[in-house]
């Protein structure tokens, strides 16, 4: 059966050239960077090539850019190493609802430590406001992270406004942009951002790496002690095949950005429009154009989302949902209950990320498998039936139509 | 998504037998509620010796809340309604070779859904099922887990 890969925003293929640039690093420049002779400083010469590479990519200097395990481990040096650094200064930070758990769960560790933290709302396609972003900052906030890109709905936020308003209030602002390197235009200076996570594997490079911009001055502790490696801020060796890997998709991902990006706009209108068109009582999740180009999120009422994600993976569609009963939790996804979606609308939701290989035919084929699936549940389902007999009415039909 | 089902729950899940209605069934329950992400219909066609002639499911929820509800149709049917009362959330689980841990909850309510429906008969024809309790007609989420040990189990 023919796979068709939908689900880019969990992770993506390792590019072949990307491979091939770091397989070296692998076997014959095996090299430790911190050891003195020649095997060793070329591995060295490759991490700082690597690193000036990206520096220059995203508008940083070199030394401003630190490379971490991941966006997790980024996003938690980044909350919890600035704000253990300058508690002194304050013990409040800002952030949103809808952030990746890595942040949402390094602020509720903090809060463990005694610090307070705003959970900002966002309205019903996932926007932080700036009004509301300005009144939660304080005397005491110190911090303020919001992510880039949601990586469920897709949505876009105001990055380089918030930021200026942080600063005018003499706050540093982080964001994750885990979703959004590679994708959208990225630009730390430009944005004015203090603090900027991302990872490779989200733009055809390697799992287990990813990086921590931290702007000159801005004081952190370290996460991890050790040796002296990224200037004694961040212990282990490095991952230098990871690293060359993440310069080698970061270049390849910049070089194709704008063309890939129209290219998958295109498509995701496309499926958008289809499942408008072709499938009642669906709701689009996200803001419809401020949001990634390869996003698409969409509920769907009198269903249940894992066995809709278990149909398409019977007919080789890989799409993932916010739906509890794939999370092993109870409750939906938090970001589909924070843009203000009822539980029972947020079960049913699935989300189907486009990637640099996604063809036409295969969102037309995810689309008509997707109109299939949803026609055997919704046949099967006890609320259907209701809503059929007339004893309920459509939620998405009588609140969220207006949107679509 | 590791969600390990078993092959039996994949079978289940993917030719769910009994979906459907039974018009003027003897007995018809629901039970669970949307919030959840479960709501089990049972609709049980009963004779007049007591024996269960037919059944029908519908279900809102996850793959094991369908496999479940289809394997408890499958099990009472050609019961008596006091044998029915015997398949229980177990019976359900090992006649589909187990049931991830984090899903043990639907095992229970396939059990509720069918006692709602034998509850609904019994109620009808005024008569009383031995051992048969009210059932709870909209299990909250509180009551999800009841007594069941679940695994912390993360998913991605």
């Amino acid at each position: 059966m023919k796979q068709i890969y939908l689900d880019n925003a969990s992770t993506t293929a390792v590019r072949p050239e990307v491979l091939d640039a770091m397989l070296p690093y692998f076997t014959t420049e095996f090299g430790n960077p911190s050891s003195i002779y020649p095997l060793g400083q070329r591995a060295s010469d490759a991490v700082a090539a690597a690193r000036a590479s990206i520096a220059g990519l995203i508008g940083a200097a070199p030394r401003e850019v630190y490379f971490t395990s991941g966006g997790s481990e980024a996003d938690n040096w980044a909350v919890k190493g600035f704000a253990r650094a300058n508690a002194g200064k304050g013990r409040h930070i800002v952030t949103s609802a809808i952030e990746h758990h890595a942040v949402l769960h390094a602020c509720e560790a903090l809060e463990r430590e005694g610090f307070e933290v705003t959970y900002l709302p966002v309205d019903a396609e996932g926007l932080v406001s700036p009004a509301d972003f300005e009144a939660a900052l304080r005397p005491d906030t110190i911090l303020a992270s919001v992510m880039f890109a949601n990586n469920e709905i897709g949505t876009l936020q105001p990055i380089g406004e918030l930021a200026r308003i942080a600063h005018e209030h003499g706050v540093i602002f982080h964001t994750d942009a885990v979703q959004a390197l590679g994708h959208e235009a990225v630009d730390v200076r430009e944005l004015g951002v203090d603090m900027l996570s991302a990872s490779a594997h989200k733009l055809y490079g390697p799992k287990g790496t990813g990086l921590l911009y931290i702007r000159r001055g801005v004081k952190l502790q370290n996460l991890i002690d050790g040796g002296q490696q990224e200037r004694g801020r961040r212990a282990t060796t490095e991952n230098v095949p990871g690293i060359v890997g993440f310069a080698r998709a970061l270049e390849l991902a910049c070089a194709e950005r704008e063309a890939e990006h129209e290219r998958q706009a295109a498509l995701r209108d496309h499926a958008f429009a289809r499942i408008a068109a072709e499938i009642p009582h669906a709701k689009l999740n996200g803001h419809a154009t401020r949001r990634l180009a390869n996003n698409v999120n969409f509920s769907f009422e009198f269903i249940e989302g894992e066995g809709m994600l278990l149909q398409l993976a019977a007919r080789g569609i890989c799409v993932s949902s916010g739906s509890a009963c794939t999370s092993g939790s109870l409750d939906p996804s938090h970001v589909l209950l924070a843009i203000g979606l009822p539980h029972e609308i947020a079960h049913g939701s699935l989300r189907m990320t486009l990637g640099r290989d996604t063809t036409r035919e295969e969102v037309d084929f995810a689309v008509d498998a997707l109109a299939k699936t949803l026609e055997n549940l919704r046949a099967m389902s006890p609320l259907y039936e209701d809503f059929k007999q007339g004893r309920v009415t459509s939620i998405i039909d009588e609140s969220f139509s207006k949107q679509n | 998504m590791a969600m390990n089902y078993s092959e039996a729950v994949m079978d289940h899940f993917t030719n769910p037998r009994n979906v459907g209605e039974i018009e003027d069934a003897s007995g018809c329950g629901t039970v669970g509620n949307a919030v959840c992400g479960d709501i089990m219909r049972v609709y049980l066609d009963i004779d007049d010796d007591g024996v269960i002639q037919d059944a029908k499911f519908k279900t809102f929820g996850c793959g094991a809340a369908i496999a479940t509800s289809s394997m408890a149709t499958v099990l009472v049917k050609g019961k008596t309604v006091q044998e029915a009362l015997e398949v229980t959330n177990k019976a359900v689980m090992e006649a589909l070779d187990g049931l991830p841990p984090v899903k043990v909850h639907c095992s229970l309510l396939a059990e509720e859904a069918i006692h709602a429906a034998l509850w609904d008969y019994a109620e009808k024809n005024g008569i009383v099922i031995e051992g048969l309790e009210k059932p709870v007609s909209d299990i909250g989420e509180h009551d999800h887990g009841h007594g069941i040990e679940e695994d912390e189990e993360e998913e991605e």
